[in-house]
Parts: structure tokens; sequence; C-alpha cells
């Protein structure tokens, strides 16, 4: 049961298209797990459609029809065969996109105390990486600017405020210190959403800042 | 209530079933006279240039014709279905990103939703058109310009007198069907 959701601000941004990249990642892994969010995306996206259909038309071009009815009557290039979808118990589709495969495909880097990370390819406005944190292992203590959004995928982590499980979304701002430690019994899997560089307190954790490229 | 000769969200949805179902041209050219201005206008005030605005208003049409069997009338109406579309060009075109979706959920060969379910979805926007229509203009523009992604959208969680609610609900409850075909 997922316990910790998105806020409004994420499911208007999503729905708006304004977010970064990275952060629509989060929120589009977010609600393939939760339809709850599922639902009330699907809501803004309707005030959005309320938004575009009152708009005042602006015409267009008389030829614009026609060359609509050319393009869906000419036979299609490559038929839109959907891929097949790929199953991962861990990874929800989106982001089997941006890993290129499921779980076994993730190209993990360690960053010591056998935490483990992989950045994803997105715009550099916001970071989104996985990390492995095993079980029993704390997070390397960090403060951060702007706003971390932590999705867990497998396993839990607990932090000064709560449990996190599969599903639910910690969503940090600049004032937060968090410790996060992955819950005893199995290793914990994140999605974790930075829009601006972490910075860690504490002196091992500082010098292994320049290899998380955060 | 619709002004006279004005189509409801349901006689919309008629229209994109026929497309979807009947690949019907007299229907896509309907929409097409509808909604394509209104993408265009859309995308113009999200910063596109006429000329993109007018291709790319052409080409979200060419989407609806191909991905019709997608559109889905108990969660969405044709207007908010083809706003996510046009948005997802803007994303591609003004930013040169994709947008990452949610996982599909689609009904199961033996399963569609239920069309009183549908329609109910589709009235309530309506009245969600109505309420946005009814807002004081502050309000109403505070909304536009968050959908035309130049204002942060922490305002607008504030407007009330919208029944975003109750679509909710009939989304939460098409979902739950939608899971209950799947297994």
């Amino acid at each position: 049961m997922i316990k910790h959701h998105l806020t409004e601000d994420l499911m208007i941004g999503y729905a708006a298209g304004t977010l970064p990249e990275a952060v629509n990642l989060a929120v589009a892994t977010h609600i393939s797990l939760c339809d709850d969010c599922r639902a009330a995306v699907d809501t803004y996206d309707a005030m959005g459609g309320s938004v575009m259909n009152g708009c005042d038309g602006v015409a267009m071009s008389s030829d614009s029809l026609n060359a609509a009815l050319a393009s869906i009557r000419a036979p299609e290039s490559a038929p839109v065969a959907p891929p097949k979808p790929r199953r991962d118990a861990v990874l929800p589709a989106p982001l089997l996109d941006y890993v290129g495969g499921g779980l076994d495909a993730v190209k993990w880097s360690p960053v010591g105390m056998g935490v483990k990370q992989a950045i994803l390819p997105t715009s550099k406005a916001a970071t989104a990486r996985l990390l492995y944190i095993p079980s029993g292992v704390g997070v390397p203590d960090h403060g951060h600017r702007g706003i971390e959004l932590t999705l867990v995928l497998q396993g839990a982590f607990r932090d000064e405020e709560d449990v996190f499980a599969r599903g639910d979304i910690e969503i940090a701002t600049e004032a937060d210190e968090h410790t996060p430690i992955a819950e005893i019994g199995e290793d914990c899997i994140c999605l974790a959403v930075t829009d601006a560089p972490l910075k860690f307190r504490g002196l091992l954790p500082r010098i292994a800042q320049p290899f998380l490229r955060i | 209530m619709t002004e006279k000769g004005a189509k409801s969200n349901a006689d919309w949805a008629v229209l994109m079933v026929k497309v979807r179902d009947a690949r019907d041209e007299a229907a896509f050219i309907a929409l097409f006279n509808h909604f394509a201005p209104r993408i265009k206008a859309f995308l113009m005030k999200s910063g596109a240039e006429a000329t993109m605005a007018e291709d790319c208003a052409q080409d979200v049409m060419t989407t609806v014709w191909r991905k019709a069997h997608l559109f889905d009338p108990a969660r969405a109406s044709v207007a908010t279905w083809i706003f996510t579309i046009a948005r997802n060009r803007r994303i591609d075109l003004l930013r040169k990103e994709r947008r990452p979706e949610a996982e599909d959920l689609t009904w199961g060969p033996e399963a569609e939703p239920d069309q009183a379910d549908a329609l109910a979805l589709q009235q309530e926007c309506d009245a969600l058109g109505q309420a946005m229509a009814a807002l004081p203009e502050t309000q109403r523009a505070l909304i536009e310009k968050a959908y035309f992604g130049d204002l942060s959208h922490s305002e607008i969680a504030s407007v009330t007198g919208l029944p975003l609610g109750t679509i909710k609900s009939r989304i939460r409850l098409a979902l739950n069907r939608l899971r209950q075909s799947m297994k």
C-alpha cells in the first residue's frame, strides 16, 4: 500500500509539461505504480484539455486539411507495431525505456560502502539516477539545494521521518537534512532525482562526491 | 449547456470512436476543423511561431488518426486526449526532449469500458469546461498561463470551484475496472 504520494505541484507540472525530463521520469514511474496519483494526473490533463478547447482557434491555412487527409490515407511507412511490452519485476515501464532493459541491464558504478548508482540519460535541467543501497546501509548524509525526489522500487528505507517502501516517493526540500538507511531484509533500489547538485557532509562522502557526477 | 450548434464532449467522443472503430474520414474532418485551430492557438500561446504551430497541429491530428486505438472515452475527453498529444509534441519541439509516459493500461481484448461510465466522464468534462469559463478572469488566466508553460504551477493548486474531485473519482473507477480486466 503506497503511503507517500506526489504533490499537487508535481502533478500539475507533469500535466502542463513544464517539469524537467528527470522529474517527469519520477512522476511517470510513480503513477505507473499508483492509480490514485494516475487518476489525479489524468484530471489535470482534463484541465489542460479544457484550456486548449477554450482557446480561440487560429485559422489553419486552406490546404492543411487536405494535407492531413493525404497523410492519413498514405500507407504508414512503418506500421505502428507497438514495441513488445517488456516487463520487469522491479523497474516499471518508463524506467525500462531509460535503462534500455530490465534490472539486469543497469550499468551500476560503485560509490562506496556497497552503494551503487547508475545515472540515467535525461536533459541536464535535473538528474535522475538509480541507487542501490545494500540492506542496513545508509546513504551518505547530505543536504541539497533545490528538491530531491526518492522513489522506492525494491526494499525499503527509513529516514528521520518515516519508512518508505515500493512506490512511495519522498519529496525532500532544501530545508531537509536526512539520512536514509536501507531497511534490513532486502537491498533497497530507488530512483533519485535532484534538480541541483547534492552537497555531502562529512569528509569521506565529500571525497566520493566527484565520482557521483552530481 | 452548450451554445446552439456547439458539440458536447460526448458528441466529440462519438466522432472519435467512429474514427477509432470505423476509420471514418468524415468524422476525422469534423474533428480536424474543430481541434486543429485550437491546437495551433495553444501552441502559439506556448511560444511556438505560427508556421511551426500550424505544421505541428496538422501533425497532431495525423497522430490522432494513427493512434485512435488508444482513445478511451472512460478516461479522457477527446479535447483532453488531443491536449496530451499536443503537449508532448510541444516538449519534443521546443525542448528537444521526450516525455516519459506512465506504463500503458489498455483494455484486454474481451473487455471494454462501460458506456455509462464513459458518458458520465464526458459530461463531467462539460461541467469542467463550464466551471472554467465561469471562473474570475484572474484565476482563469493563472490556469491558462500554467498550461502555456509561462508560469510556475504552484499557484494554481489554490484555484477553487472546479469539479476536479468528481472527474478524479470517475477516472479512478475506470482504472479499477481496467485493472480487473487485465487480470
